[in-house]
């Protein structure tokens, strides 16, 4: 036994990598273990003596996919801590940055990640032999996605043109213009990915979760909101640590996340939608229905189809603010530092991503903290695990070894913040 | 044809701050000094929808990445992406679920691929968190800078006589 779990240990050290290991002793599942590396906090370390405004070009680095959400819980926690609340244009640019990440991120998890899983390819590359539109849909849209963020974060990839306190530079009018054309496409195109996703199978699995995200009085969240709950949490995103305890476990290397007060429970893009329908685009929410979903869904494995959803928005969305758009008088306000600590948390396209600095009167950082979505949701995949491959132990092991791999996947772990996960073994005694 | 640019492309993939992960990063900024104009030098993650966009158009493509296939440190490797295909598992780290390797099969898959896609992979020995190279990391970039940029001077020539190798290995140029 032990010298099995070092063997997984083993592998996760080899980095970049996560692990997975199921044991089963006749009948029942006796263990599950979930390994993943965590690059946050190392940069949490690095953050340490550096000025205010470097924390949103930081932390941009930790994730190649999702560097915007990085840069807005950043910019969001200082902006906390030295008083400063956005508004009006630059409030709105950045609500179109963070749809641009959206539709980026869920296209690449939807038609390249998850949904060979669906049709049973064991990858895109053999998916695309067979489904070739498709693909070419999903990577088109993905580049419209990317094509936001290249505008307005200045390059698709660790953008630069975000700044605490709003922008270096806006973009002209006519910048936009082009991303609006494209962006119509785009939103045909999410409408199609919602039907497409909607044929797929779905395992009947569901358990009685508690779903985290922020909630805000008139808009689907992307930067601002409480910290609400399907079981009653209405916070105020400086309580977070007061609410969340991250802890060492036994079996694993990465800190995981639970309430306090009621353990695991699940952020992303399901959590969002079961607590914000109401604040979703009639458009998004015509589609929603239009694939047979209620105002609330359970079933992990239909977060495929809530992600094509969230893409319709991120589109229509987009599309709305550009339309409405006023260029600001100055691209940025000016932001003074001052002791005191401040706090972040806005929805990246996994779930919620929580930021908290501590400044000195410099301005330096004297400590932070992150906590990323993948990390939060640990716990609770852990939990559908267990009770999946619980339920399905007569399954053929190829198989259920597929639908573990799916049920991880359904939480669209960071494959840059954190992992690749699937070393993924299942062992019966 | 002769007088529109080839569409020459250096990607360099990689994290900076995983030590050796970052030597792709470093040959394209290095390379992005040699070449002022006709030649785009990009730094990607190595996401590989984004190197599938990255490539998108272009005629002529050297990717540059660190790799871990167990050779000595610094090791070169490079490849011809339409010769075989790139080993799996070779770009371990530069990325996870999706990487360089599978991105230029998928494009194959859809027939996106550039005519001419060469990778150059350097054989890291450090990819724990930290910033800077190891020293035969270090030694192997002045190397890749050098030949890579052999390549792309001999791309940017216009194709008025069949295409000269830099290498022992047969290329197809477009």
């Amino acid at each position: 036994m032990k010298s099995r779990t070092i063997k997984v240990d083993y592998l996760a050290r080899v980095e970049g990598e996560g692990a997975l290991l199921v044991k089963i002793k006749g009948q029942k599942v006796t263990d599950v273990t979930l390994k993943i590396f965590e690059p946050p906090r190392f940069f949490e370390a690095f953050l340490r003596g550096r000025k205010f405004y470097e924390a949103p070009d930081i932390t941009a680095r930790i994730c190649g996919i999702c560097p915007v959400a990085y840069q807005m819980s950043a910019c969001h926690a200082i902006e906390d801590a030295c008083g400063v609340k956005i508004t009006g244009p630059i409030r709105e640019l950045r609500r179109l940055l963070y749809c641009g990440e959206w539709i980026e991120s869920h296209a690449l998890h939807i038609y390249l990640l998850h949904a060979p899983d669906f049709l049973g390819y064991e990858d895109a590359i053999r998916m695309a032999k067979d489904h070739p539109d498709e693909v070419k849909r999903g990577l088109r849209l993905k580049k419209a996605g990317n094509e936001i963020v290249r505008v307005l974060g200045g390059r698709e990839i660790h953008p630069i043109n975000v700044r605490v306190g709003g922008f270096y530079k806006v973009p002209d009018k006519k910048d936009f213009a082009a991303l609006a054309e494209e962006l119509k496409w785009a939103r045909d195109a999410a409408l199609q990915t919602v039907h497409w996703v909607a044929t797929f199978a779905f395992p009947d699995f569901e358990r009685d979760y508690e779903f985290v995200a922020l909630r805000h009085p008139d808009e689907y969240p992307f930067n601002e909101g409480r910290l609400a709950s399907n079981k009653g949490l209405d916070l105020a995103v400086r309580e977070y640590d007061q609410h969340f305890v991250e802890e060492h476990v036994a079996h694993s290397n990465a800190l995981q996340s639970r309430l306090k007060e009621r353990e695991a429970y699940f952020t992303g893009p399901q959590a969002r939608y079961n607590l914000n329908f109401d604040r979703l685009s009639p458009l998004a929410q015509e589609a929603a229905r239009s694939a047979g979903l209620g105002p609330v869904c359970r079933n992990p494995f239909q977060s495929i189809i809530v992600r094509s959803v969230e893409t319709v928005y991120a589109c229509d969305e987009a599309l709305r603010i550009i339309e409405h758009f006023k260029m600001p008088d100055e691209p940025a306000v000016s932001v003074q530092p001052r002791v005191t600590t401040g706090y972040g948390c806005t929805e990246a396209p996994r779930g919620i991503l929580y930021h908290r600095y501590r400044l000195d009167e410099r301005g330096v950082i004297m400590d932070a903290k992150i906590v990323p979505p993948t990390s939060q949701n640990l716990k609770t995949i852990e939990g559908d695990l267990g009770q999946f491959v619980q339920t399905h132990l007569a399954v053929q092991k190829d198989k259920l070894q597929w639908q573990c791999e799916q049920a991880v996947r359904n939480y669209d772990p960071c494959i840059s913040c954190a992992t690749h996960f699937l070393n993924l073994r299942i062992e019966r005694e | 044809m002769t007088s529109a640019q080839p569409g020459i492309v250096v990607i360099g993939v990689g994290n900076e701050y995983r030590g050796d992960d970052g030597v792709g990063i470093v040959v394209a900024r290095r390379l992005r000094e040699r070449f002022a104009t006709g030649v785009t030098v990009l730094e990607e993650s190595g996401e590989g929808a984004a190197l599938i966009e990255a490539w998108q158009g272009a005629k002529c493509v050297i990717l540059v990445d660190a790799v871990n296939s167990g050779a000595p440190p610094g090791t070169i490797h490079r490849l011809d992406a339409h010769a075989s295909p790139l080993p799996a598992g070779f770009f371990h780290y530069s990325t996870h679920a999706f990487s360089v390797a599978e991105a230029v099969e998928l494009a194959c898959s859809l027939g996106q691929l550039p005519s001419h896609v060469i990778v150059y992979g350097i054989e890291g020995q450090n990819f724990d968190l930290g910033i800077g190279l190891s020293s035969a990391v270090e030694e192997a970039v002045t190397a890749v800078v050098e030949q890579a940029a052999g390549e792309v001077r001999e791309a940017l020539t216009p194709p008025s006589r069949p295409p000269v190798n830099s290498s022992s290995r047969s290329l197809r140029l477009g």
